[in-house]
């Protein structure tokens, strides 16, 4: 409990991460970086059609090329059924992980890949890739969201019907799901409103952008058993579909995460690896494969674009007294997109007394999505925030007002289900508020905007261990990749429980043999859930240690108090003992029993809810449409920062993403369904000179489920810059821009539209 | 294939190797000198996780051939540290936390090392265009802006010692 560690000596501090000299001389070994004796290249051959049945592959000419060792395709895999994986992050079906690392009857996007080769070197892999012949009956396709729930769209799965709809569809669909939740009187709340605004929102698919793509390196040893050296954001994740993809025993497979180079949500499944075992299985040689950045944009998902269609009814006091979502969201490929969660999301801010929510699952042909940092809650909250920016323009109420009197807090019940508790959304507004940033003049074609956002956080399945070394530094084994300097933080948590400096505890991310299981990086949920199974690791080696200083001293374990990294006696009536350090203790270790460690494996639960609220000031230009982000405020709960300077970090990756989503991303397919922008020349992603230093405040309400006051900080700040963004520019200049992204054209437009140039005769 | 044969410098140490006409400089330095700390994000000079100093002058090793590495003078990621003394920068952008996964750090380093060889006053714009070349999705910028400024500063006060 957060009680016993009232006066903190490590949390809280901002020291240097254990794995940072090795990143910053170049050391560090990323999904690349690996290479392994004999080892062969591979690469993936990919559709170039939108929509396409496979008619024949024919490998004979690759195969006869010098060099070139084995030829994949989907008939080197065993045929799947359907099944549900609770593997990753978001829904996944085994069956469709199978059919979208390699495509078995139809190419469904252009990018999916069709066969994979191996061979000595790169140039021949490559080279060889032209050599396969494919053989493909193009059929129509359909890009967009709308058009793929139309009744005469091509369709992309004949065995797909409508799920959550009565009666059972009898005609297959592009609309995977149809979700809905409800609370109150939708109709009788409307009709009890004296204000109601009604408006449709859009955004685009866009790509978690990790500036490392997806690489591995894997051998498969004659009796079957596997390496994997990948970068992902879970080894056990990567070995279970592994598992599962090559129909191999979860024990045949050892996977060693390498650093990983972002991921976002993106790495929280499988493309290479599969392929890899394929080809070292068939080739009888280790495989190395790397995409490069073409194949990242087209091949890996990026998180779904969608129609956000908001109703909201208030009175005139600002009390919002019904509201309405429908939400359409592209899957891609195969169902699976993050409605569900944009659903929960969209108002879970607000406490309100009669609310709709309808949301639709749909596929389309584009690369199957992939879960991006609070995966769904940023397009539903686009819509919802922006939408309460124009109920408070006509009600002419402050927009921060408004969302104080509609606030979230303990207590409240959401549409979805739960009741919020730990909740400290008002702090934020507050904070928010009284935020030096508020008093900042605007001048001309300026404008602040306010929006904000909502995610649950997860916890879950976590393991850990803590190892005692003989001169009494210690070892912490976790299985969950640090993808941002998590490493850090459990080095600090068990130096803290410990009493010990930071700097004499080494972390390490374990394999899969190395640590008991653990559910992925994602969720925001390392800290929390692994810094629980760490704290809890090194709290169980505290016991121990104090047992045996009661051997030593042969008093009663009871007698012993653990302080400072010390054993003491417990008071006068223990005795009187010269304190035992940690070093003293563990040099006798052999003679009091053995080495002193614990693991720890536990099912986290109760990760506080995260909510933050974000203020942005920009600046357009009415010339060009193009909008400069002056300043940026982001306040965020995040329970306690264990280490500040990391948790600013991701509150401030987060706002970049989000205002590259505002501002300049999307994926762009031409009329034959082929994406005409991946690379990152014209797929735009912020660089240093679009972007002005990022406040951060964080408030803290402490989560009295983790030991240290942890909540989960690493998603919810890519949730309100959409919204923030548009209401700074309608603030600026009056215009109201419900389509993402808000790029120079689109803007330029829509003021053209507002005041109509004036023709040079007049 | 015939493979040239190259001699170059290399972080202060002199180089030979053979490659193949169409290798980039960076698949060299990567796959057949083992100096993996220059990284492939894009392959097309868009991302800047492959930057090195070429004879003084920022380059994506990716838009380069290795035969082109004939005669010059190569710094890599490698080679920014003195022994076992890291560059300021490096020190600054570990007390900044001015990294977060750390692949986008070693193009970062090399670009802002090059900054401050022309100038140990940037200002806070010039440091930002300066290292618009180079993408970090990560860490929104900031604390890899105020590691590279507090690095300049750090360098002044030596200078001026
Ligand atoms: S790899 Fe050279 S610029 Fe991206
Ligand atoms: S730290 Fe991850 S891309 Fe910059």
């Amino acid at each position: 409990m957060a009680s016993s560690y009232d006066t903190l000596k490590v949390v809280g501090t901002r020291p240097i991460r254990p794995d940072g000299v090795d990143k910053v001389i170049g050391r560090a070994a990323f999904g690349a970086d690996m290479v392994m004796p004999g080892m062969l290249w591979g690469k993936v051959k990919r559709s170039p059609h939108a929509h396409a049945r496979i008619k024949s592959i024919n490998a004979d000419k690759a195969l006869k090329l010098p060099g070139v060792k084995a030829v994949v395709t989907a008939a080197d895999f065993p045929s799947i059924p359907s099944e549900e994986a609770f593997v990753g992050e978001g829904p996944m079906n085994f069956r469709d992980l199978s059919r979208n690392c390699m495509a078995q009857d139809k190419a469904l996007y252009d990018g999916h890949a069709v066969a994979a080769v191996a061979a000595t070197s790169s140039a021949i892999a490559e080279e060889a890739l032209d050599l396969i012949e494919v053989e493909y009956e193009v059929l129509p396709h359909v890009i967009d969201v709308e058009a793929a729930m139309a009744d005469d769209a091509p369709l992309l799965h004949d065995d797909l019907f409508t799920q959550g709809v009565e009666p059972k569809p009898t005609r297959p669909s592009n609309i995977a799901k149809k979700i809905g939740f409800n609370k109150g009187d939708i109709a009788a709340g409307f009709k009890e409103a004296e204000v109601v605004i009604e408006r449709r929102y859009t955004t685009q698919p866009v790509h978690q952008g990790y500036i490392e793509p997806h690489a591995c390196v894997v051998s498969v040893a004659t009796d079957g058993q596997c390496t994997i050296f990948s970068s992902s954001q879970g080894q056990f994740m990567v070995r279970a579909y592994c598992a599962k993809l090559l129909g191999t025993d979860i024990a045949n497979i050892r996977a060693i995460p390498s650093e990983i180079g972002g991921g976002f949500g993106g790495k929280t499944l499988v493309y290479l690896e599969p392929l890899a075992l394929a080809l070292s299985k068939k080739a009888g040689r280790p495989v190395k494969m790397v995409m490069n950045r073409e194949e990242v944009f087209r091949g890996t998902g990026p998180t779904s674009g969608g129609v956000i269609e908001v109703k909201l009814g208030a009175k005139r006091d600002g009390h919002i007294v019904a509201a309405q979502l429908v939400l359409k969201y592209q899957a891609g490929a195969f169902p699976g997109s993050p409605v569900g969660p944009g659903c929960m999301c969209g108002f879970a801010m607000y406490d309100l007394p009669n609310v709709s929510i309808t949301g639709y699952d749909v596929v389309s042909n584009r690369p199957k999505v992939a879960a991006y940092r609070a995966p769904g809650a940023p397009i539903s909250s686009f819509g919802v925030e922006s939408c309460l920016d124009e109920l408070a323009r006509e009600l002419r109420i402050d927009p921060l007002k408004l969302r104080e009197l509609n606030a979230a807090k303990d207590g409240t019940k959401t549409a979805h289900g739960p009741t919020f508790v730990n909740v400290g959304y008002v702090q934020t507004l507050e904070a928010a508020k009284n935020h030096p940033h508020m008093q900042q003049k605007l001048g001309p074609n300026q404008g602040r905007g306010i929006a904000s956002g909502f995610w649950f956080n997860i916890g879950g399945e976590s393991s850990a261990g803590c190892f005692i070394n003989e001169d009494g530094t210690a070892t912490i084994v976790e299985g969950c990749p640090d993808i941002g300097g998590s490493r850090a933080g459990m080095a600090m948590m068990a130096a803290e429980v410990l009493g010990i400096p930071y700097d004499r505890v080494r972390p390490v991310v374990g394999d899969t043999a190395s640590v008991g299981f653990n559910f992925l990086t994602g969720g925001s949920r390392v800290t929390f859930a692994t810094g629980m199974a760490v704290t809890q690791a090194a709290e169980k080696v505290v016991v121990e240690l104090k047992r045996r200083a009661a051997m030593i001293w042969d008093i009663s374990p009871d007698a012993v108090e653990w302080k400072d990294g010390m054993a003491v006696p417990a008071g006068a009536n223990a005795g009187n003992f010269d304190p035992l350090s940690l070093a003293d203790i563990a040099l006798k270790a052999g003679r009091t029993g053995g080495p002193i460690s614990a693991e720890v494996s536990i099912n986290a639960q109760g990760a506080g809810p995260g909510f933050a609220t974000h203020i942005c000031d920009v600046e357009v230009d009415p010339e060009t449409g193009r909008v400069k982000i002056l300043r940026y405020t982001a306040v965020q709960d995040v329970g306690r920062a264990i280490h500040p300077a990391y948790v600013e970090g991701q509150i401030q990756g987060g706002v970049a993403q989000g205002i590259g989503w505002a501002l300049n991303e999307e994926y762009i397919y031409d009329r034959n369904g082929r994406l005409d922008n991946p690379g990152f020349l014209d797929y735009r992603i912020p660089v240093a000179s679009d972007m002005p230093m990022l406040e951060t405040v964080m408030v803290e309400v402490p989560n009295p489920r983790h030991p240290f006051g942890a909540k989960g900080v690493g998603e919810v700040p890519i949730v309100p810059p959409m919204a923030a963004v548009a209401n700074a520019i309608a603030d600026a200049v009056g215009t109201r821009m419900r389509d993402l992204p808000m790029s120079p054209p689109k803007l330029r437009a829509a003021l053209d539209e507002q005041n109509p140039p004036r023709m040079a005769a007049e | 294939m015939s493979k040239h044969h190259v001699t170059t410098t290399i972080n202060g140490e002199p180089m030979e190797y053979l490659c193949e006409a169409q290798q980039t400089m960076l698949d060299v330095l990567r796959d057949e000198l083992g100096l993996t700390g220059s990284k492939e994000g894009c392959s097309s000079g868009d991302c800047g996780a492959c930057t090195i100093i070429v004879d003084g002058n920022i380059t994506c090793s990716c838009l380069m051939l290795g035969v082109e590495a004939e005669g010059r003078k190569i710094e890599t990621i490698e080679g920014i540290a003195q022994g076992d003394r890291l560059h300021p920068v490096q020190q600054k952008f570990l007390e900044h936390a001015a990294l977060q996964c750390g692949f986008c750090t070693p193009g970062f380093i090399v670009a802002a090392k090059a900054l401050l060889d022309t100038t140990l006053n940037p200002t806070e714009e010039e440091a930002r265009y300066w290292l618009a070349g180079n993408l970090c999705r990560c860490t929104g910028y900031d604390k890899i802006i105020r590691a590279v400024l507090d690095a300049a500063a750090v360098m002044r006060a030596e200078a001026g010692r």
